[in-house]
């Protein structure tokens, strides 16, 4: 009775609801999860036009284009003509924006917020005004970056890491200056953002789990998500000391990380500081961050291959361990950024051993999917399309990756464009595709509307093929040692000139394919704006799938989901194709038959 | 203006072409009762295709690329240590690539030919502990490998170096480098961030540098003020200072007086013995010039910034840290000219580049190198003096050109 009661209130709240309260200040964890994808949306265009820019000239340096003049004016690109210093200023937004707001913000933020309640059976999150909270602070940190691009003096220029002395010197490079200062806001609203936003996805996913939703039974989206967020909750807070500290130095005259230097003719008193300090407390979150970016990734896929190959995912246990170790080890790997940094050797053959460890667990996920595809039934649904690329991806990022983790090894390609492409093949296409995938399975559960699958299928082979395209050559400019973040590579004709026309007809194929990818994403955009409001009424459950959020009763549900009671759990979420049953699906709220096994 | 509008309108076109491509496709599934969800079995079959072509198409260019361009022209690895990282990275290079091959094959080919087909099931399979297991130590016993040959490497490649080593000091600041060399007798000159001045730009500590930076630091200079000059006019009560001048000009007077008590206190625990370490460095500018067969040890320091010495062609690389110096060491094997035969290419020269973002010219920041034979390397020394401005070379050059061709021809015989 007390439920139905609550029910009714809930209900008659749900009529009242003004444009601002539901569109805007929203608790609702749907709308919420809208705003972060929406926001990550615009963010990434922009993510993607900067690059485009760098490319332009990367490819064709020093030609004039009007394309550069046009966006960045005769401030940043005279003539055509990119700024060398706005050359640091684009690779360093780019990264900062990709990284923290598309695939951190825009993936954990966006999946977690819409799925965690669903898929749990909740009525919402743990707390609908923190969450609210979480998604303005977001927005504040977009806007806040997004300014520093309009400053006189540049935005931050000394790359997505900021390395003190660079970062902390207005006198080393003019985006030292309010640039990088905006920067450190930013990123410290960010963080306030992302902390409170995982602590209540972690109370969620323990307090809120509907009747028979045992831990054993969660999707393995879920699993991703809570994972994720401890992980974030216990390495973001160290990129916020890291910060606080930078700032001190750069405002309050310490010397955290400043020691012996000389810069712009002025000799600075900073004694006793050690930039090598920063690089600890910043990789201590940013290579956990690299698994905050992918794991939800892999839950989505792992969710999507599934359904889409009508087959229970293969090794759920293997896959949830592997999701743990991964975890785990994450957090004592960070300083394989660091074997040249002048740190101890011997504490770089510590990292070389456990970083190479992490392989192990990405290994097994790797066989999982591809056992779960064996002998499958597979629909190439948009979304499956994306999964089997970030599949691809996966493996093809991760096996470079052990040359990286090799500190003999990394002597030689450390900071080269083999780093650049073996990470951008691990986020920039893996993590991304794990994004889209997401979007086009859950669209119908966001929207209550379809997307184009035709459109979808354009979207995904031009972005496979432009992002191996951009990204294949790329490892090629490394090896033949090729540093990154160089405004151009002329610098090759006064030792080499062979090498140096070799790298620059490998950067005009990436360039081609980049643009072309840029194109291809304009698939996507129209297809997703176009389907909010005219695609076709998406049915209550159109993948066939077992997980709850395809049982409410309405294909988009209202705030608290189900109107009535929550659904009752009664086996995990991957029957599919079980023998014995009519169908090829059996939803998580269909009661075990007599004799019928778990699994 | 023009291009800008032509842009804009290929932008809109190509907008406006996908609405009318949706719209088709629309009226297609109207007419066809076609519903979004379902996926029709040409187009599932298309795209299943579509993963063997893709397929293809991937190896393919990763071959064409491997072809064309595997090396880039860097040439085999210059340096004793370089040739075991080039054997290590082959080595990855062949497990990673069979890694690559195999499982992408079996993902396109899985997805091609366990395509949706009528009238057959899916095989419900959750999972296989023997199978899991088998696929958890394979792995891990591949990477027990990589990590026991890969720490070889790395740990013969950074133990310290031994006597024999020649010390050179690498100086990077933005945007070039300096090369410091320790002289006959081995030992490099101390030095010190505070003594730099227009005369002793790297801060080289002898007792003049000494002596002149604290009188700098406390008299001035023209142009420059010191501890005294800014006291006399924070007393001068002729002179009307704003509040911010007046702060700005207390804020040097303590960094000066800070500074100067610090070299007070070096100059009194300085022991004449380090000029002797200094004097015969020598300090070379324009370009690095190395011994085919010398090992050396190189330390490095900056001025400002992290920069990162990245000697490509050595398969050397450590960053150089303000406050802090870094040490690296290598043999060359290959002279220039030897370089130049190997790759075929008259025009090839060593190059020292900066891979750490500095600032602006980041990409400008390099410094030739040149690795001599015996005869020509002792020739350029004979034209180099050293910090006190004598001949580097002191004693016997037919000494000396023997000892250096013994270095060298123990490189030839490997």
């Amino acid at each position: 009775m007390a439920a139905a009661a609550q029910e009714a209130i809930h209900e008659h709240d749900h009529h009242e609801e003004s444009f601002v309260s539901k569109y805007i200040f929203s608790y609702d964890h749907k709308m919420i999860g809208k705003q972060f994808l929406l926001a990550a949306i615009f963010m990434g265009l922009v993510g993607m036009m900067l690059s485009v820019f760098f490319r332009i000239q990367l490819a064709w340096p020093g030609e004039s284009s009007d394309f550069l003049n046009m966006f960045l004016g005769d401030r940043w690109a005279p003539d055509g003509i990119l700024n060398q210093d706005m050359y640091l200023g684009l690779v360093t937004i780019h990264g900062t924006i990709m990284v923290f707001f598309v695939l951190t913000g825009g993936l954990s933020g966006t999946f977690s917020n819409v799925l965690i309640p669903l898929q749990l059976g909740a009525r919402d999150m743990a707390s609908g005004f923190i969450n609210m909270m979480s998604a303005w602070l977001f927005n504040i940190s977009s806007v806040i970056m997004l300014v520093s691009l309009f400053v006189e003096s540049g935005p931050a220029m000394s790359g997505w890491t900021v390395y003190p002395p660079l970062s902390a010197l207005p006198q080393a490079v003019s985006g030292s200056g309010l640039g990088m200062t905006l920067w450190l806001i930013s990123l410290t609203i960010f963080i306030a953002s992302s902390l409170i936003g995982s602590l209540n996805y972690i109370s969620t996913i323990v307090n809120l789990r509907t009747k028979g939703m045992k831990m054993t039974r969660m999707p393995l989206t879920i699993w991703a998500f809570l994972v994720t967020a401890i992980v974030g909750v216990l390495s973001f807070p160290v990129l916020l000391s890291a910060a606080l500290l930078l700032f001190m130095d750069r405002v309050l005259g310490t010397s955290f990380y400043l020691s012996d230097i000389i810069v712009g003719g002025e000799m600075l008193d900073n004694v006793g500081g050690s930039p090598i300090l920063y690089q600890h407390l910043f990789w201590f979150l940013g290579h956990p961050e690299v698994y905050i970016v992918l794991l939800p990734a892999l839950g989505i896929s792992s969710e999507i291959i599934s359904t889409n190959s009508r087959k229970p995912i293969f090794g759920y246990r293997a896959m949830i361990g592997s999701l743990l170790a991964i975890g785990f080890l994450s957090f004592i790997v960070w300083a394989h950024h660091m074997f040249v940094s002048g740190m101890d050797p011997f504490l770089g053959s510590v990292f070389v051993f456990t970083t190479l460890l992490i392989a192990i667990p990405s290994a097994v996920k790797v066989f999982n999917y591809l056992t779960t595809l064996w002998r499958g039934s597979i629909v190439f649904t948009p979304a499956m399309l994306f999964a089997i690329g970030l599949v691809s991806t996966f493996i093809s990022g991760g096996v470079t990756g052990i040359i990286l983790a090799d500190s003999a090894l990394d002597i030689q390609v450390h900071d080269t464009y083999f780093v650049v492409a073996h990470f951008h093949v691990v986020m920039g296409l893996s993590a991304i595709f794990g994004m889209f995938a997401g979007v086009y399975h859950w669209f119908p559960k966001m929207y209550g509307r379809m997307m184009n699958s035709r459109l979808g299928y354009a979207h995904f082979w031009t972005t496979i093929v432009s992002g191996y395209g951009v990204f294949l050559p790329m490892h090629f400019v490394g090896i033949g040692g090729t540093p990154r973040r160089y405004y151009d590579n002329s610098i090759f004709d006064t030792f080499n000139p062979t090498a140096g026309e070799m790298i620059l007809d490998l950067n005009i194929i990436i360039t081609v394919f980049a643009i072309i990818g840029a194109f291809g994403q304009v698939f996507f955009f129209f297809n997703f704006f176009y389907s909010i409001f005219r695609g076709p009424k998406a049915p209550l459950n159109p993948w066939r799938s077992n997980t709850l959020e395809w049982t409410t009763p309405t294909a988009l549900p209202g705030h608290g989901n189900w109107p009535g009671e929550l659904p009752t759990v009664h086996r995990w979420p991957y029957d599919y194709s079980k023998p014995g049953a009519e169908e090829d699906f059996i939803p998580q709220t269909v009661p075990l038959k007599e004799g019928e096994e778990e699994h | 203006m023009g291009n800008k509008l032509v842009i804009i309108l290929v932008i809109i076109f190509g907008v406006l072409a996908i609405a009318q491509l949706v719209r088709v496709s629309e009226l297609t599934a109207k007419a066809t009762k076609r519903k979004e969800e379902e996926i029709p079995e040409n187009e599932n079959k298309f795209n299943a295709n579509m993963m063997l072509i893709f397929m293809v198409a991937l190896y393919a260019s990763f071959i064409w690329l491997m072809l064309k361009y595997g090396y880039v022209d860097l040439g085999p690895a210059a340096s004793a240590h370089g040739q075991e990282i080039d054997w290590l990275f082959n080595l990855n290079w062949v497990i990673i690539i069979a890694v690559f091959f195999l499982t992408n094959t079996l993902l396109f080919v899985f997805a091609w030919k366990y395509s949706r087909k009528p009238g057959v099931k899916a095989y419900y399979y959750a999972h296989n502990n023997k199978l899991e297991m088998v696929w958890t130590v394979i792995p891990a016993a591949v990477l027990s490998v990589i990590i026991i040959f890969g720490l070889q490497t790395w740990n013969s490649a950074t133990e310290k170096a031994g006597a024999e080593y020649e010390d050179i000091e690498i100086f990077a600041y933005q945007f070039a480098w300096t090369a410091r060399y320790s002289g006959m007798n081995n030992d490099l000159g101390k030095f010190d961030y505070k003594l730099t001045t227009a005369e002793n730009p790297y801060g080289i500590m002898t007792k003049e540098n000494i002596e002149r930076s604290l009188s700098l630091m406390k008299v001035g200079e023209p142009g420059q003020s010191g501890v005294e000059m800014i006291e006399e006019k924070l007393n001068d009560r002729s002179v009307i200072l704003s509040a911010k001048e007046r702060k700005d000009l207390e804020t040097e007077l303590g960094r000066k007086e800070r500074m100067s008590r610090l070299l007070e206190a070096m100059s009194i625990t300085y022991a004449d013995s380090l000029d002797e370490l200094a004097n015969d460095d020598v300090i070379v500018e324009d370009s690095l010039v190395l011994l085919k067969g010398q090992k050396y040890n190189f330390s490095f320091r900056s001025k400002d910034v992290i920069h990162s010495a990245f000697f490509p062609h050595f398969r050397a690389q450590m960053n150089t840290v303000p406050g802090l110096t870094t040490y690296f060491k290598f043999q060359p094997i290959y002279s220039t000219d030897d370089m130049k035969r190997k790759l075929n290419n008259p025009e090839f020269e060593y190059a020292l580049l900066c891979n750490k973002i500095c600032g602006g010219s980041h990409y400008r920041m390099k410094m030739s190198i040149k690795v001599l034979e015996p005869e020509e390397y002792l020739d350029w020394q004979k034209t180099k003096s050293t910090y006190d401005g004598t001949p580097w070379i002191k004693g016997n050059e037919e000494d000396l050109l023997e000892y250096y061709q013994s270095i060298a021809s123990r490189v030839e015989e490997n």
